[in-house]
């Protein structure tokens, strides 16, 4: 018996739950990549349809209609246009929301001139009664010329229905609802005259749309059907409003709202979320809440993932026979991963939080306070979204800055989104703050390493808005002001969606770190335990030497503590060390610091695993954590290597500092040029390095 | 009484009869925003910017005053 594979596309607007029908569909079988050679996000799942046929289901990037006008649009219009890609779908499912059909239909009839077998799928069909909506299938389908599926992922009903219709995908009609042609007859006539193997709505999108289509053909088809922009505009204007005339005369029969019992919950939390006092008291509320989760409830697992790793290394360490290898193990591998690990709660919160503001439709309401606002800063206030989520990561953080249609405020975004504290981050500030403000309360209540938390973050967001308002000033670019955002109706989030988000962004988030991390980490021990060197090799003689000269009786203990410090001074990394020294001495670091803050220009969570690795190299006392290590360090003169003025220098120097190599990659991949990424590297470091050296000469 | 969106107070509901195609993104038709087509304003922002929009009778969505601006209304006198 063979098997089949079909692909499915899922389409449709954003906020029609085109995520939950998918996740439904593939439960956890999902692979997320990106498209080749952009950064969209590719969200390919699997489903088992029958014994035989075997479905590959596409999510799409939500998108309005077929026009395009950003990048992730592109890609719904890229597919769809070219049969031989290799995911050109087999059927299209077009995904709506019960209560903006009438938008939402827009869309599916684009699709349906495109000639694809396609099933219509109206979801959240459970808010039918409540909104007294009542619809009349049988006329819907006949209209639309398609078959209609109820759906609702919340009430769980529907998706064995959906899956029914997929298998049976040969019986759908490919036939168009409307013939678009009709807006301007003549042009449309000599296109078809022309060009008579080919979809005429698809001519009309190549001809219309900036999307990549077979190079010559489309330049042939534009060459010789060439209209100004505005009377394109125009035609486009007269296709959409003939589309929904379509539209509006199907649901006078297809759609009966009776809204005299419609409950109103979305204008009464309008009212209030939006409102000119309570609204931005809840948005801060809701901002403290973040923060009080990030360090307050993750510390307690935290703590136990740090000791947990410092015992594992541990019993690795007494457990495996004494060799090369189990040094790397022990010194190298295992802290390194302790490293990354232990921020898992913290980004899982963080992501928890991201995905539950944008699920439940208040993230419109933010942006919709903020614009106003956040335009005074020449940003706009759909830069609240990256400003968010860049406390999680700049990454996907820079990548939502996408919405923005204004490319001023675009790139002020993108420039000044690396400024807030993202996750990675947080390690290095938690162990710095640990050192260095002691755990006390004050008033009894107020944390004061909290409280220190709290304000490097305003310190990163004030940054931000700073940086926002000069690079206003400076910028000299010219562009409309255009802005829209969707206002969507209130939904209590869905908890497999916020779940399937929250794990799949913190695998690829710890699996994407790790790895360097771990290349990392099995660098510097092999740096750090070997060297070339004369004096590295002789380390114990040395050491004895010294000690008798002296007069010294040490303990053997003590003896061997003062060895490994001394073969780690004379390791490779210790003569690294010692040559960037004079540059990081003014800033108050010694030459291990120095090593972790050069290591953290790959990403700086590496900064936590280096010194792990380093410590754990150049220290006996194994069953100690990191951070107990790092507290015992002291200088030759014996004063304490983390002391305030370096603890101080240090968490500035990372606030501002640009370190990481994956921001600079996106932020070159969003603005098409290097320029703006050095200017970022330079920028930013270099005002790192200024704070920090004013700040320690200060302090010390 | 012709006016302008921007114009408009929170709880009107206008008639739309003339948008500047040239100032206006063609994603504001697709969101519903053409002649004969009614609004309502739903919301105007704590700083008077942005205004919050039902258009078409089911569409909801913010923009700015400024594109506001550009979208001409029919409204009853009261």
């Amino acid at each position: 018996m063979s098997i089949q594979n079909i692909t499915v596309a899922l389409i449709g607007n954003p906020n029609t739950g085109k995520t939950s029908v998918f996740n439904q569909l593939t439960g956890l079988k999902q692979q997320v990549g990106n498209y080749p050679g952009i950064t969209v996000e590719k969200k390919l799942g699997f489903c088992k349809l029958t014994n035989t046929i075997k479905a590959n289901i596409l999510d799409l990037p939500g998108t309005y209609s077929l026009n395009a006008s950003s990048i992730d649009e592109n890609v719904v219009i890229e597919l769809l246009l070219n049969k031989n890609d290799k995911l050109f779908p087999d059927i299209a499912v077009v995904i709506t929301d019960v209560e903006n059909l009438k938008r939402n239909l827009l869309l599916f009839t684009q699709i349906k001139d495109l000639e694809i077998p396609t099933i219509l799928v109206i979801n959240m069909a459970d808010r039918m009664k409540s909104k007294g909506i009542s619809l009349n299938i049988s006329h819907l389908e006949e209209q639309l010329k398609t078959k209609i599926v109820l759906v609702s992922t919340r009430k769980g009903y529907g998706i064995d229905e959906l899956k029914n219709q997929i298998v049976d995908y040969k019986s759908l009609s490919t036939e168009p609802c409307l013939n678009a042609s009709s807006i301007d007859e003549e042009y449309f006539n000599k296109l078809r005259k022309a060009f008579p193997n080919q979809l005429l709505y698809k001519l009309w999108l190549v001809i219309t749309q900036d999307v990549n289509f077979l190079n010559l053909e489309r330049n042939e088809i534009r060459n010789s059907f060439t209209k100004s922009h505005s009377d394109l505009k125009r035609l486009q204007q007269k296709e959409t409003i003939k589309r929904y005339q379509f539209i509006n005369d199907t649901l006078k029969i297809g759609q009966t709202i009776d809204s005299t019992n419609a409950t109103d919950l979305r204008s009464k939390l309008d009212k209030v979320l939006t409102h000119k006092i309570f609204g931005y008291a809840i948005f801060f509320g809701i901002l403290l809440l973040i923060f009080q989760s990030i360090f307050d409830w993750s510390s307690v697992p935290m703590d136990f993932i740090d000791a947990t790793f410092a015992d594992l290394a541990n019993y690795a360490k007494t457990h495996l026979s004494e060799g090369e290898f189990t040094n790397l193990i022990c010194e190298g591998i295992i802290p390194g991963i302790g490293g990354i690990v232990i921020f898992i709660p913290q980004i899982a919160f963080l992501f928890m939080f991201i995905s539950v503001l944008e699920e439940s439709g208040y993230m419109s309401r933010v942006v919709f306070l903020m614009d106003k606002i956040m335009r005074r800063y020449g940003l706009s206030g759909k830069s609240v979204v990256p400003l968010i989520s860049g406390t999680a990561c700049a990454i996907p953080a820079i990548m939502s800055a996408r919405n923005i249609e204004n490319w001023k405020e675009r790139l002020i975004t993108i420039l000044v989104t690396p400024f807030i504290t993202c996750s990675a981050r947080l390690p290095v500030y938690a162990i710095l703050i640990a050192l260095i403000i002691p755990n006390k309360r004050l008033f009894g209540v107020l944390s004061l390493q909290g409280a220190t938390l709290m304000i490097l973050y305003l310190l990163g967001f004030g940054m931000a808005i700073f940086s926002a308002y000069i690079l206003n000033k400076i910028l000299k670019v010219k562009t409309k002001s255009y802005f829209i955002i969707e206002m969507p109706n209130y939904k209590l989030p869905l908890f497999k969606n916020v779940a399937i988000n929250v794990i799949e962004k913190t695998k690829s988030f710890v699996f994407g770190a790790g790895k360097i991390i771990l290349a990392i980490s099995i660098i510097l021990w092999y740096l750090g335990s070997h060297s070339s060197n004369a004096s590295f090799k002789n380390a114990e003689k040395i050491v004895a030497e010294k000690a008798t000269a002296e007069g010294k009786v040490l303990e053997k203990s003590e003896l061997e503590n003062i060895t490994s410090t001394y073969k780690l001074e004379n390791s490779y990394i210790g003569k690294i060390g010692k040559t960037i020294e004079p540059a990081i001495r003014p800033l108050g670091y010694d030459w291990k610091i120095g090593i972790a803050v050069v290591t953290s220009f790959a990403a700086r969570e590496v900064f936590v695993g280096t010194l792990a690795t380093i410590y754990s190299v150049g220290n006996n006392n194994d069953d100690s954590t990191i951070k107990s290590k790092m507290q015992a360090d002291v200088r030759a003169d014996g004063t304490k290597i983390f002391n305030f003025a370096t603890g101080v220098s240090l968490l500035l120097f990372y606030a501002f500092a640009m370190q990481c190599a994956s921001t600079l990659a996106i932020t070159k991949k969003e603005t098409n040029t290097w320029k703006w990424p050095i200017i970022q590297l330079v920028f930013m470091s270099g005002f790192a390095y200024i704070t920090a050296l004013i700040a320690y000469q200060i302090l010390k | 009484m012709k006016t302008t969106v921007d114009l408009l107070h929170i709880g009107d509901i206008a008639r739309i009869t003339n948008v500047d195609l040239d100032k206006i993104p063609l994603k504001l038709l697709e969101m519903g925003c053409f002649p004969d087509n009614t609004l309502e304003i739903v919301q105007i922002a704590p700083l008077g910017d942005p205004i919050y929009l039902n258009v078409n009778n089911g569409s909801h969505l913010a923009i700015r005053k400024e594109m506001a601006r550009e979208i001409e209304v029919e409204i009853d006198e009261k």
